[in-house]
């Protein structure tokens, strides 16, 4: 973000806690000292206002970044960032686009029980007009961060709680990392496992405990939910003829069902099984600490899902 | 913080204004009732379809206050929209053409009634959801304010009119916006078109203090205004002011515009909420009658021109009509056109509307 501003005057930061707190979680410390204040802008607890703040600015030339603390929270504002921001570009019949980044905690956080643990990928990417992308990593925060931030088009930016403790190499200088690039993050060649973000590590564990059985699985971060690099996923289901599709969201009409429908159009012939789906369970997230690992996506029911849809491999 | 309350038309500062400059808002006002009631006749013959709201009765506040500000300073509004379009300059041809869901319309057919914008004339929307453009005003306001200070290093230069019905006050997004804009001294003036009725619900049914609406902004510690919007001259002579000091002190205010629909809410309202007596009372008070009669007695248009200018603008709005009729259907392409900026997947780009290459 602080690359951003550099270069781009227009680029500014706004949401609740991001600049004499620092951020809520630190993501913009030290940001309101290089910026000021009127680039780094707290805001009330006003997700609805501040959100159609930011596409209003937009509408207008500026290039907002918009944090939400968590995503959870941007429900209050969901006729501003569901209706107003992907919309407007074709309602205006290409008069006014929206550049625009809505970034924050999405997912369960640990703990925090049903209202503040939402996964918001499904229920936004039914979405047409906007983008949405799940970083893996610090790398993969910094790159597709930045190409957010340069994108004509609403971008959602979907980061965890629970990986920015995360470490990893980052590079001083900028770069992009284009969207619809799905990323393999580990090659094998029995079993694809498709994934976003958090979950991830779980599939990367599920995979390591997976090959001691002699089930080598490819795991692939798809990095961007729209638009969908289905072509890698398509392409590695052809090679391995299984596939398992993790998603922290619930089951129905989820990421996951639309990526199981795409690769069922798409490899009907290479399937040696339907396509395997390990999501939230269907209930909201308990708070008790067993309830709440249960219900999410973890190595144990990836492992599961992956030996059952390979048991005739 | 201390509320300014208009008074009702004063001649002296009426006739203090140009005759040309109140014979162009005469025709403006004209060519607005003109163009709602083609309209509701194109609707009634399916030339149009969706929800479609007319303007009729409150066309001195587009007018007026849009009279009262520069063309650099951003508009918006909600769906009550075909007014501040043609008062800020939209050829009633693109406005006309958006409702056909002609290809020619001002958002290509793809925006409809609610959703009439105007690049070049800094018209940024028609909104469809009640109150949700209050965010928007904000963020047009936030932004002028931020190009001025941040980029250019420059006072403030312009003032947004964010347009709202009195409905709108009931939503929470408004009170966000109200709060943020007192916050962060926004140059936003938050006009409520006080029709008295949010669709079929009165004010007093709907609205806390519906009697002094003015009471919610002073919760904000904004100034505001009551202003007869009935009447352009006052319309403008009461926003004047409000945007002069605005544009210097780069603070919101709020404005409690009273005014009146004569039609219904949408084009399938048969009104039984309200009585018959109620209704003549306002259409006596009919802001085009008003400055009309008044520039006739005074000498300043002869009946010959003001019929002159009837039938003009008659002219005008139906070879809107005709050329809206004209005007080929969008090509099924444009579906996929300006969704995302950019090609990818099955979506092919954006494009600019026939209105911003003449």
């Amino acid at each position: 973000m602080s690359d951003a501003m550099r270069e781009d005057k227009r680029v500014f930061l706004m949401g609740e806690e991001v600049a004499e707190y620092n951020g809520a979680y630190k993501v913009s410390r030290g940001m309101l000292d290089e910026f000021g204040p009127r680039r780094i802008i707290d805001t009330p607890i006003s997700e609805g206002g501040f959100a159609g703040l930011g596409i209003g600015a937009a509408m207008h030339g500026l290039r907002p970044i918009i944090e939400f603390m968590s995503w959870s929270f941007s429900l209050v504002a969901a006729d501003q960032i569901l209706n107003n921001a992907p919309k407007m570009l074709y309602m205006s019949g290409g008069q006014f686009g929206c550049p625009i980044v809505f970034r924050g905690n999405n997912g369960a956080g640990g703990q925090l029980g049903s209202t503040h643990s939402w996964c918001v990928e499904s229920l936004y990417s039914n979405v047409p007009g906007a983008k949405i992308a799940i970083p893996f990593d610090p790398y993969d925060a910094k790159g597709l961060l930045r190409t957010a931030i340069l994108d004509p088009n609403p971008v959602f930016v979907l980061e965890s709680e629970r990986l920015l403790s995360i470490k990893g190499e980052v590079p001083e200088e900028s770069y992009e990392i284009p969207f619809a690039e799905a990323l393999i993050r580990r090659s094998g060649s029995d079993c694809t496992i498709v994934s976003f973000g958090r979950p991830l590590y779980f599939c990367l564990e599920a995979a390591e405990q997976l090959a001691k059985e002699g089930i080598d699985c490819e795991v692939i971060d798809g990095r961007t939910i729209r638009p969908l690099d289905i072509d890698t996923i398509v392409k590695s289901v052809r090679k391995t003829n299984y596939c398992v599709v993790v998603d922290q969201s619930w089951p129905f009409a989820s990421v996951s069902s639309e990526i199981a429908a795409q690769v069922h159009m798409r490899c009907f012939d290479d399937l040696d099984n339907h396509v395997f789906r390990v999501n939230n369970d269907d209930v909201p997230a308990p708070y008790a600490y067993n309830l709440e690992q249960e219900m999410l996506p973890n190595a144990r029911k990836i492992v599961e899902a992956v030996r059952a849809v390979t048991y005739n491999a | 913080m201390p509320s300014a309350t208009t008074s009702p038309s004063k001649k002296n500062a009426a006739t203090a204004l140009p005759v040309d400059t109140r014979r162009r808002w005469l025709r403006d006002m004209l060519l607005i009732r003109e163009f709602e009631v083609r309209t509701m006749q194109a609707y009634q013959n399916r030339k149009i379809g969706g929800f479609c709201h007319v303007y009729i009765g409150q066309e001195a506040v587009a007018v007026g206050c849009t009279a009262a500000v520069e063309h650099k300073d951003p508009i918006i509004t909600a769906y009550r929209d075909h007014g501040h379009a043609l008062a800020r300059g939209m050829e009633p041809k693109y406005c006309m053409a958006e409702m056909y869901g002609r290809i020619g319309g001002c958002a290509k057919g793809k925006g409809g009634s609610m959703h009439m914008f105007d690049k070049r004339n800094n018209m940024f929307g028609g909104h469809g959801i009640v109150g949700a453009q209050t965010a928007l005003g904000a963020g047009l306001a936030f932004a002028t304010k931020y190009q001025d200070e941040v980029i250019d290093e420059k006072q403030n230069t312009r003032v947004t009119l964010c347009f709202l019905g009195d409905g709108a006050l009931n939503q929470g997004i408004f009170h966000e916006s109200m709060n943020l804009a007192g916050l962060l001294d926004l140059p936003v003036i938050y006009i409520v078109e006080n029709n008295g009725y949010s669709m079929g619900t009165s004010i007093s049914r709907g609205t806390t203090m519906g009697h002094e609406i003015t009471a919610k902004a002073a919760g904000y510690g904004m100034d505001s205004a009551v202003i007869d919007g009935m009447d352009v001259l006052n319309v403008y002579e009461g926003m004047k002011p409000l945007v002069d000091r605005c544009r210097e002190t780069s603070r919101p205010c709020f404005v409690d515009m009273r005014t009146y629909r004569f039609k219904g809410h949408s084009m399938s309202d048969p009104r039984k909420y309200r009585t018959k007596d109620e209704e003549k009372k306002y259409e006596s008070d009919d802001p085009i009658d008003k400055l009309a009669n008044a520039m006739i007695s005074d000498n300043e248009l002869s009946q010959e021109d003001y019929d002159a200018m009837v039938k003009e603008v008659r002219k005008e709005v139906r070879d809107a009509m005709k050329w809206s009729e004209n005007s080929p259907e969008p090509d099924v392409s444009e579906l996929y056109k300006d969704v995302y900026v950019d090609e990818w997947g099955p979506f092919t780009g954006t494009s600019l509307p026939e209105m911003l290459k003449d």
